[in-house]
């Protein structure tokens, strides 16, 4: 075999300071799955197209399939595994998708969950669209994303404390508009 | 009508509640074990070398080159395997030859059939290397090249290349209905004749796990395969099938699976995988299949083209109809014509006639192996014949809804092979109910008038004939072991797979029900060993709540009856004058609480006077099944000069019985109709015409709908309850993506004006038919050159 | 994990323009949503790479001396989609690279990645192109600056010679002062998509808001690289605001683009979208000027 190519990276998993020896080769998904056993971390696609091995990286969200496991040296790192409490509370999004029937097969929930981990701790309001826009880097076959999208504009919406308004998240299904909307790559404008 | 209480133990609590699901938990926090995650860390990898060629003879590989490469453990060839040839498909087995699924593939071969064909493997210490070791050998291979065919009508052509000796004219298989007299009926005077072609695309199934296997040696002479499939069992057999060895050397374990929609109902790489662990003295041996060949290289949904005549009478009635179906099966049988015919039976039952001519052709073709995928021959035919429905009320000048309730399947409607009775009302039910979500009426009238401008708007309502289960076309049985703990709580195991699609969730629900505990205590377990589970055949077919049922139902009032028997005994009350309530045993004369079941499990299992372990393990033998229908109602704004289609408004109203999760099922309900737009609007697996190759076999090319191309998505019921079924269900897991594209296309027609006759309605198919019907002056030309 | 053959990590613009010199068979790998990806199909497999990710200095947004604004190669879309001055002075940029693929890859996609790849549905390159962005190059024999459809030599290739990395983007003030513009996206969904085509207009109005004082369009996926519309662009220039002048405007852009005829998308409905993306833009574009269109 010739000879391999070895980079020590240190960085933050999960409030944690970690170091590992790694294969320059390793993406950040493989460094995850096989040196930390961070099996939440999926694999859908490994190009980037489906989102479901997405982790946060200082704040924001990457698909890992496309970043080398090198590039994490001095980033904090969240996987989905960081999100529970030290005594094994659920973060309120989890919850959401645990109560809004949000999983299903549950293979993208953990990149849709940290998407919208993302999301929400920016502590703003977003419409309807925005939320759409900000979640779709992620690909689900099982819900039809409608669950995903109350579960997160309901824990949006409580974070804000408009309790009364998450309530009707489920009753609001019909568009109910004469405005006839051209096509214009829907909302360009949104930003996280 | 919601009766379920009539038929439940008395105070459940659990049947017909939005109850959270078992795994939910586990999924949420990324505990839960999928196939992947369960592999050894020290497994070696598979990467499969797929052919160059659609049809043709592989001469000769030369694996030297590719053996030299560092990480390289073995190249195994086509040349290596015997010819055993086998079958494929996740059905129940059958005993009669006549029945059995058609034995055509092999672990690798070395007569490729379709581009991408699995003619040789590198097995290698890590991913890279066996890619290697790929790239490698692709220069390697000495093909003798076959002319291919890609298209069903020029298949069947008689100089077309021959893919299956067996096959003459690359039919699999031809089926026909006749009713009364096609050609004496349409002689009668004053009929109209509506005549349509109707073509729906090869699509692939798209769950988020890839496929994925182990395989590993276990004691002298046995292996097991850890699988992400929804038919452990099946697979099992399959494996001895392939390698021509006892079923019993094998043992298939299913952990946690992300998505499978009826692709792995299939046997798909698990055996070539056991099959290689097994040349490697029993090592650990993992084939993850990449995203780009899961498209090519597991199965696809069927294409298919429809040829449907109707002969009308001025009043709307049916006289005659005609319909001809073609499906294109790919390269090996798979499921076969299995899906052909479910569509031709379908058609003269949703809408009778009594003159109905029908025939199916199940066509090979030198592309990806067609099988099973949700709606298994259904979301084709629904389109098709709502499609042709609509067409016909055009023809009539009557409102398409009108049409449809006038001529579809009325109640009392008997099934003479499947004995399915039509006992309510159901597609009025579910048409007025999604009427009233989504004011259809009022919007079909304001749509009608004349409309102006780029965006317009149409609706549009279709329905779909589906059953539960497979009873009488194979073998429908269902196993169910209960075990109790001795604090009475207990454990279910089942053959019948949770998939994501919450079976294991209503099976305890259901076994709470009927033993009188409360959800908590009843836990399913979610994996499926072979060794350890009782045999079932799987998920698919929709079958998995309604025949689970049975058995469950079955085991629980056994397992009750032990429960209370031994009640009998330390309390001297006749068992018969005893229940469970909430997990107490109570005297059914005062409702006096006697016990705790957990003071009564404890008991039974330590007790030094008569220690009985209560178990119960029944199996039912299935046979009946149930018609289980519903209705989209779809309403899109279309940008004409754009070639866009949005779909503003979407309510899916089915009918599937008693409902026993009520946010399971909505959550089942969503999914459908995600899926069923994405057929409708954009999917379609595409081909190269020159060389068979596939040309958009990854997650950015192939159009699966993306979190912005959904509105918000309704979900609903009218629930009568059925009562060939254990707990009043019926299908739901595959009927709510068939009456989505019919219903859009015909929003898209009442918005335009264009009846378009093919899906998906993408943007470059509406663009040929916008400028043909005038809507879009085409440009270019001379100014261009 | 990648088929790599070495990786080389730049620890300075400098380092890196040394390395490539120094292993001149080597790819240089920015935020990798394109080279890994490639090299993941095999198109690049077993080739050594030059990282220059983690090379800081080369993220950012500024105005120059000369008011220019200069945008470091290496920063992200989605950084550039919340940068102030993006916002303030050419938003349209930061829109157009708000509709690249989804949050994720904006994340970690780079404009100078997305510009020195070299092809035609580069959603950041249409408007590059429509403002007349300069390329500034750095290579170990210092700095050169090009105009940006000077930078693209054919599909797939552009103006980078051995020891050479793209250092940062610059839209000169006299192309950005008074200038509003629209990009469209046409895709088949609306997300996780790759531009079928692409339009980018920006206009500057009379003082009165009624004049076209100068208009510049550009398309990606309209050739084999991104390229502007001359012809539509000296039909409109100077011209009142009315119907009969955009659809004139729109219609001319057929005499500058050759789109192709590919199973992702036919070239008849190409050139029907450049035309009706080309007015509709215009359109949005002189509405955010305050005009009325």
């Amino acid at each position: 075999m010739s000879e391999r190519q070895y980079k020590t990276v240190h960085f933050t998993l999960n409030g944690k300071p970690v170091e590992k020896n790694v294969d320059v080769r390793a993406s950040l998904t493989d460094m995850l799955r096989n040196d930390f056993r961070m099996t939440s971390v999926k694999k859908g696609c490994e190009v980037g197209e489906c989102g479901a091995c997405t982790v946060i990286i200082n704040g924001e969200a990457f698909d890992s399939c496309i970043y080398l496991a090198v590039w994490a040296e001095g980033k904090d790192i969240t996987t989905l595994e960081g999100l529970m409490g030290p005594n094994g509370e659920l973060a309120d999004i989890q919850q959401a998708f645990i109560d809004e029937t949000a999983i299903q097969c549950g293979f993208c929930s953990p990149g849709f969950i940290l998407s919208a981990w993302e999301i929400l701790n920016t502590g703003k309001e977003y419409t309807d669209e925005e939320l759409r826009k900000l979640l779709s880097g992620h690909l689900c076959r099982c819900t039809g994303y409608e669950n995903i999208f109350r579960a997160v504009k309901k824990t949006m919406l409580r974070r804000l404390g408009k309790e009364e308004e998450a309530e009707k998240v489920n009753e609001q299904g019909i568009v109910d508009t004469d405005e006839r909307k051209p096509f214009a790559s829907l909302d360009p404008t949104v930003q996280a | 009508m919601n009766i379920d209480n009539g038929y439940s133990a008395k105070g459940s609590s659990v049947i017909g509640k939005p109850l959270i699901r078992q795994d939910a938990h586990d999924k949420a926090i990324g505990r839960a074990k999928y196939v992947d995650d369960r592999c050894d860390q020290g497994a070696l990898c598979v990467r499969i070398l797929h052919s160059t060629v659609a049809n043709g003879i592989v001469k000769s590989i030369n694996t030297e080159e590719a053996e030299k490469i560092p990480g390289v453990v073995r190249v195994f060839t086509c040349f290596d395997c015997e010819k055993n040839y086998f079958p494929t498909p996740g059905h129940p087995w059958s005993v009669e030859k006549s029945h059995q699924d058609i034995a055509d593939r092999l672990l690798l071969t070395d007569h490729p059939l379709y581009y991408g064909d699995d003619i040789a493997a590198v097995v290698a210490e890590d991913e890279v290397a066996a890619a290697q070791g790929i790239r490698a050998l692709k220069d390697q291979v000495e093909y003798e090249e076959l002319p291919f065919v890609l298209d069903v009508f020029d298949a069947i052509k008689e100089d077309a290349p021959l893919l299956h000796e067996k096959y003459p004219g690359n039919i699999l298989a031809h089926t026909t209905i006749n009713q009364g007299n096609y050609d004496e009926a349409i002689k009668e005077e004053g009929l109209i004749k509506v005549e349509g072609w109707y073509d729906v695309p090869t699509v692939q199934h798209c769950h988020i796990e890839n496929f994925e296997c182990f395989a590993y040696g276990e004691g002298d002479d046995r292996y097991v395969c850890v699988s992400s499939t929804q038919i452990p069992h099946i697979v099992r057999r399959v494996i001895g099938q392939a390698l021509n060895m006892d079923w019993g050397k094998f043992r298939v374990i299913k952990p946690y699976v992300g998505g499978g929609f009826g692709n792995k109902q299939d046997a798909l790489y698990e055996p070539l995988c056991v099959w290689l662990s097994m040349q490697l003295g029993g090592r650990c041996v993992k084939i993850d299949v990449p995203r780009e060949e899961t498209f090519v290289n597991n199965r696809v949904r069927h294409g298919e083209r429809f040829h449907l005549i109707s002969w009308l009478r001025k009043d709307g009635t049916l006289a005659a109809r005609k319909y001809e179906a073609w499906a294109d099966q790919g390269a090996y049988s798979s499921h076969g014509h299995a899906i052909a015919a479910k569509a031709l039976n379908a058609c003269p039952q949703l809408y009778p006639c009594d003159n109905f001519q029908g025939d199916a052709w199940t066509v090979y073709t030198n592309k990806p192996v067609a099988g099973a995928m949700r709606g298994y021959g259904m979301p084709q035919g629904s389109y098709a014949f709502e499609a042709h429905a609509d067409d016909c009320a055009r023809e009539l000048g009557m409102d398409p809804l009108a049409f449809k309730r006038l001529n579809l399947m009325p109640v009392g409607f008997v099934h003479e092979f499947s004995h399915n009775e039509l006992y309510s009302d159901t597609f009025n039910q579910c048409f007025d109910k999604g009427d009233e979500i989504i004011g259809y009426t009022k919007k079909y009238n304001e749509y009608k008038k004349p409309q102006t401008g780029d965006v317009r708007r149409g609706i549009g309502v279709a329905t779909y004939w589906y059953n539960t289960a497979v009873y009488p076309i194979a073998l429908e049985t269902s196993s169910c072991r209960m075990v109790m703990n001795q604090d009475g709580s207990i454990q279910i195991q089942l053959g019948e797979t949770e998939i994501g699609q919450g079976a294991d969730t209503v099976a305890a629900q259901m076994a709470a029900d009927t033993i009188g505990l409360t959800f908590d205590k009843c836990h399913t377990v979610s994996c499926q060993d072979t060794d350890l589970t009782p045999f079932g055949t799987g998920v698919y077919a929709s079958r998995g709540t309604y025949t689970l049922g049975f058995s469950v139902r079955k085991t629980a009032t056994l397992l009750k009856q032990k429960i209370l028997d031994y009640a009998f005994e330390l309390t001297r009350m006749q068992p018969y004058l005893l229940d469970i309530v909430d997990n107490n045993i109570i005297r059914k004369t005062d409702g006096r609480i006697l016990m705790g079941i957990d003071e009564l499990a404890t008991t039974a299992l330590y007790s030094l006077d008569h220690s009985v372990h209560l178990t119960a393990e029944t199996t039912a033998h299935i046979k009946s099944n149930a018609y289980s229908f519903g209705a989209c109602f779809a309403e899109v704004e279309v940008d004409i000069p754009m070639c866009r289609v949005r779909v503003l408004n979407i309510a899916n109203v089915h009918d599937c019985g008693n409902v026993i999760n009520p946010a399971l099922a909505e959550a089942q309900v969503h999914g459908g109709m995600s899926m069923g737009i994405g057929y409708a609007l954009s999917e379609k697996l595409l081909f190269d015409q020159k060389t068979g190759r596939p040309l958009n076999n990854n997650l950015l090319d192939y159009k699966l709908s993306s979190f912005m191309d959904h509105p918000r998505l309704i979900g609903d019921f009218v629930e009568n309850y059925e009562p060939t079924s254990a707990y009043g269900t019926k299908g739901l897991g595959e009927p709510p993506v068939c009456p989505v594209a019919p219903a859009i296309r015909a929003a898209v027609a009442q918005a335009t004006g264009c009846f378009i006759n093919e899906i998906p309605l993408s943007p470059d198919l509406l663009f040929k038919k916008f400028v043909e019907a005038g809507l879009i002056e085409k440009e270019g030309g001379e100014a261009n050159v | 994990m990648y088929d790599l053959k070495a990786l080389y990590e730049a620890k300075s613009v400098a380092d890196a323009c040394q390395l490539l010199t120094d292993h001149p068979e080597a790819q240089v790998i920015a935020g990798g949503s394109d080279v890994l990806v490639q090299m993941r199909e095999g198109k690049r497999a077993g080739k050594e790479l030059v990282s220059i990710y983690m090379l800081d200095e080369m993220r950012g947004i500024s105005i120059d001396e000369d008011e220019n604004i200069r945008i470091g190669s290496l920063t992200s879309f989605s950084n550039i989609t919340k940068n102030e001055i993006i916002q303030e002075k050419i938003g349209v940029l930061g829109e157009a690279v708000n509709m690249i693929g989804g949050p994720q890859v904006r994340a970690i996609g780079t404009i100078g990645g997305n510009t020195c790849n070299g092809v035609t549905s580069a959603d950041s390159a249409s408007t590059l192109h429509a403002w007349e962005a300069i390329v500034e190059i750095t290579g170990t024999d210092g700095v050169r600056r090009i105009p940006i459809k000077d930078f693209y030599i054919k599909a797939g290739t552009v103006d980078l010679k051995l020891g050479e990395i793209q250092t940062a983007i610059l839209i000169p003030k006299e192309s950005y002062e008074n200038c509003f513009g629209h990009y469209i996206k046409y895709g088949k969904r609306n997300a996780l998509e790759i531009a079928n085509i692409g339009c980018s207009v920006n206009v500057r109005l009379s003082d009165d808001k009624k004049t076209l004082d100068r208009v510049r369009i550009a398309y990606g996926v309209a050739g084999p690289v991104p390229m502007r519309a001359p012809s539509a662009e000296e039909f409109i220039n100077g011209k009142e605001i009315n119907d009969e002048n955009i659809k004139g405007f729109a219609k001319s852009v057929l005499n500058d683009i050759n789109p192709r005829d590919s199973w992702r998308g036919a070239k008849d409905f190409r050139e029907h979208m450049a035309v009706v993306m080309a007015e509709r833009a215009l359109r949005e574009a002189i509405k955010k000027a305050g005009g009325e269109a």
